[in-house]
């Protein structure tokens, strides 16, 4: 009697166990990717983060995206030529055919950016997660960066700022860019541009980790043809456009 | 006559006394721990700020030690802590009337930096002002952003 | 045959005005760059598509002058052609003004000058402007030295290889100034190796042209004799520097010409606008072809009156080169999308506006003024300047130069 009863409660332990392993797995899965780092812990390689913008997807009398970033980090969201824009629209039209598309611009998190290779203080960096950001203690306001920039993506402060977003910290004389909302994204959000075109409808941006071959950006990238902007400089953007 | 000429004995024992004097002064100084002043020391509303991150005589030797190497963790490394982020000390530190650490001489950064003459470079970037729901005190939860 | 150096004499009332005048122009530009840094940028015409104006157009034009300055005393020390040893001393002072004014104007403009102690201790040193800083400051030790070693009599023995470690100091300085617009990928006009000797050359013809204004200038004032022999042969020099620097503009222009993908540039820069203006009439017509044609002219090349035209007209033609390159390159815009239209409200797709303001100016202009300041103040007070340089004196220096010829004034 109690060799048969033992072998069925170790058959129904292991089956428990299986099944409770089959269970958690995906959940330890999930959580690794989803809260991929701590607010107090320091960032690491081991993530990429990216985006992906369907440019079909992307419409041209919408900039959802840049009054998001707008509203997000108290930029002005005037277009004189000394204003901040850190994400722009940029309408395009096809010389010879006539077609004609829209997307959104802003720093390309590039792996091998060359604002960091010019910056003499290194003040202009990127952040072992990939995102390329300008450290404004350290800036002196050369803008040699903005100048070496593929993109166009970074903006000089011209004038003194008043109440800037506790999060995101910006003053006269140093130079910025797009941050790739990294306020949010240490604290397991979006950045607003994405969270903005999600909530118009048009859902044409997609951010995530490129190193990780399940999220939905890694996914996409690898069954769809996508292309960076500037891809002969080899400079190995983080922002991909797919459809353009 | 064209005046007492000075020997030069006396003038050596007239730089004798004058030494003698100081160092008198400044022993006296010393000895009572509070140096006689023409600016009358500060009178800071220090906020809420009772459990600071380190004694008060640390904390006025060290802050900006302590808020250079915070800085350089949360913008290179993105660690972001609670209570040592520039955010969570203005959290605290915020005079309850104004919000503010800088705007009178009576607010918390601005009062002591005057008294000492030491140009505060912060506040030309970053917002002086405790917020509501400041993530320092409220993580997941962004102040002042449009939901 | 000794050379005899003498102070320039403060006792005029034209000394005082020049330096007055100098003083005021660099206060000036003090006083704009304060203002610039009170009031932020948005008062200057410099935006986020133009971020360099026409304060850098003066600073990388006196700093790229300061390393060709220095040429003439290279060429006494390094090369040497004794007859060039008593222009030495003040070619040597001229470089170190010129940079000073320089680096003034480039440090005043920086959107954060008081931060200049953190680029002094944070270097990144893949950075070329990171090199660059090091250069400079190591170019005024070198010549600090090197002044030194010829100016003292104990060490003059030295001068020859003080010498030799200041040439190439400053061939691998000018190279990096150059390799500041040539390394930036991102940018058609400027992504070449080429504008690395380009400056080379510009910073030989640069730099002569102003040692020989300020030799012109000073001993016309002083009444100190000038000999027709070294004139001859700065002047010579001169001509042969302009021709260098034209051969790297052309070959630079042709080869862009060749490739289909730089036509647009080469069209905006040689046939459209402004700075097709500027390059064909200040930088070729007045900075190259006119003063070739002066110097290589049989009774003008020897007039001292007409070499000073000639080389003010290459320090003009020389603003004017530097004004295309630096205010041209980034008016031209970026192309994201080659073979389309693009536009936005970031100014992508059209050529970018540029108005210089009387900020700019103010503060590009002082920096001249600077190293006016120093040049005046150091002849003032040490012996920087020959007493003479007559045909004679250069005769006893140089074997191989025949008799003194007629003396002109």
């Amino acid at each position: 009697m109690s060799t048969i009863d033992r072998g069925r409660r170790q058959l129904i332990g292991f089956g428990a166990a299986a099944v409770a392993g089959i269970a958690i797995a995906p959940g330890v899965r999930l959580f690794e990717i989803a809260a991929a780092k701590a607010p107090g812990d320091p960032v690491s390689g081991k993530v990429r983060w990216g985006m992906l913008v369907d440019v079909n997807r992307c419409a041209s009398d919408c900039s959802e995206c840049v009054r998001a970033c707008n509203r997000e980090n108290r930029l002005s969201g005037a277009t004189r030529e000394t204003d901040s824009q850190w994400i722009r629209k940029i309408d395009i039209k096809d010389a010879s055919s006539g077609r004609t598309c829209s997307l959104p611009m802003m720093c390309q998190h590039c792996a091998k950016p060359p604002c960091v290779d010019v910056c003499p203080t290194g003040a202009s960096f990127k952040r072992a997660d990939g995102i390329v950001l300008v450290d404004r203690h350290i800036c002196i306001g050369c803008r040699y960066c903005m100048l070496a920039c593929p993109y166009k993506a970074r903006s000089f402060v011209h004038e003194a700022l008043r109440d800037q977003s506790p999060e995101v910290p910006r003053g006269k004389g140093t130079v910025e860019s797009c941050t790739l909302c990294v306020h949010r994204v240490d604290r397991g959000r979006q950045p607003a541009c994405v969270e903005a075109c999600a909530a118009s409808g048009h859902e044409a941006i997609v951010f995530g980790n490129l190193n990780d071959p399940q999220s939905e950006i890694a996914r996409r990238i690898a069954s769809y043809p996508t292309t960076q902007v500037r891809a002969d400089l080899r400079l190995d953007p983080g922002v991909r456009y797919q459809n353009l | 006559m064209k005046g007492r000429v000075l020997t030069r004995a006396s003038s050596w024992s007239r730089g004798v006394a004058l030494a003698g004097l100081l160092a008198l002064g400044l022993a006296a100084a010393a000895d009572t721990g509070n140096p006689p002043s023409r600016v009358p020391r500060p009178v800071v509303d220090a906020g809420q700020g009772d459990k600071c991150v380190a004694n008060t005589d640390v904390m006025r030797r060290n802050h900006m030690r302590l808020l250079t190497h915070q800085r350089d963790e949360t913008v290179h490394a993105g660690v972001r802590p609670r209570d040592t982020a520039l955010e969570g000390c203005i959290a605290c530190h915020a005079s309850r009337k104004t919000g503010s650490v800088v705007g009178s001489d009576q607010n918390f950064c601005q009062g002591c930096h005057a008294y000492a003459a030491v140009k505060l470079d912060c506040f030309e970037c970053h917002s002086s002002k405790a917020q509501l729901t400041s993530s320092a005190a409220d993580d997941g939860k962004l102040a002042g952003a449009a939901q | 045959m000794k050379i005899a150096y003498r102070e320039i004499n403060s006792a005029s009332p034209r000394y005082w005005a020049a330096a007055g005048a100098l003083a005021l122009l660099a206060l000036l530009g003090l006083a704009a760059a304060y203002v610039m840094e009170e009031h932020g940028h948005v008062i200057t015409g410099m935006t986020n598509q133009i971020v360099w104006g026409v304060p850098h157009v003066f600073a990388v034009f006196l700093i790229v002058a300061a390393s060709g300055a220095l040429n003439v005393a290279s060429i006494a020390s390094v090369f040497g052609k004794a007859m060039f040893k008593p222009l030495a001393p003040l070619s040597g002072l001229l470089a170190l003004a010129l940079l000073a004014g320089g680096l003034s104007v480039l440090v005043l403009d920086l959107g954060r000058p008081e931060r200049l102690i953190v680029q002094m201790t944070h270097y990144n040193l893949k950075s070329i402007f990171a090199w660059n800083v090091f250069l400079y400051i190591g170019f005024v030790a070198v010549v600090a030295v090197y002044l030194w070693t010829m100016m003292e009599r104990r060490m003059n023995a030295y001068s020859r290889r003080a010498g030799t470690v200041a040439f190439v100091w400053r061939l691998v300085l000018t190279t990096g100034t150059g390799s500041i617009f040539g390394f930036l990928v991102a940018r058609e006009p400027y992504d070449s190796a080429l504008l690395a000797p380009l400056f080379i050359a510009l910073s030989f013809s640069y730099g002569l042209a102003i040692y020989l204004l300020v030799l012109l200038v000073t001993y016309r004032a002083t009444a100190r004799p000038l000999g027709s022999v070294v004139l001859a042969r700065l002047a010579r020099l001169q001509a042969i520097f302009i021709a260098a620097a034209l051969y790297f503009v052309v070959v630079f222009h042709l080869t862009n010409l060749y490739l289909a993908q730089r036509q647009d540039v080469e069209r905006f820069f040689l046939w459209d606008g402004v700075y097709s203006a500027l390059f064909w009439l200040g930088q070729v017509l007045l900075g190259s072809v006119v003063p070739l044609a002066v110097l290589f002219h049989p009774r003008l090349g020897k007039s001292p009156k007409a070499i000073a035209v000639a080389a003010g007209l290459v320090v003009l033609g020389g603003i004017a080169q530097m004004y295309v390159t630096i205010i041209g390159g980034q008016a031209y815009p970026l192309d994201l999308f080659p073979g389309m239209v693009a536009t936005s409200t970031f100014y992508d797709g059209v050529v970018h506006g540029y108005v210089p303001s009387l900020p700019e100016i103010a503060l590009g202009v002082g920096g001249v003024a600077i190293a006016g300041v120093i040049v005046v103040v150091a002849t003032t007070l040490l012996r920087f300047v020959p007493e003479r340089l007559d045909d004679s004196l250069i005769a006893g220096l140089d074997e191989r130069v025949g008799p003194p010829a007629r003396a002109t004034t």
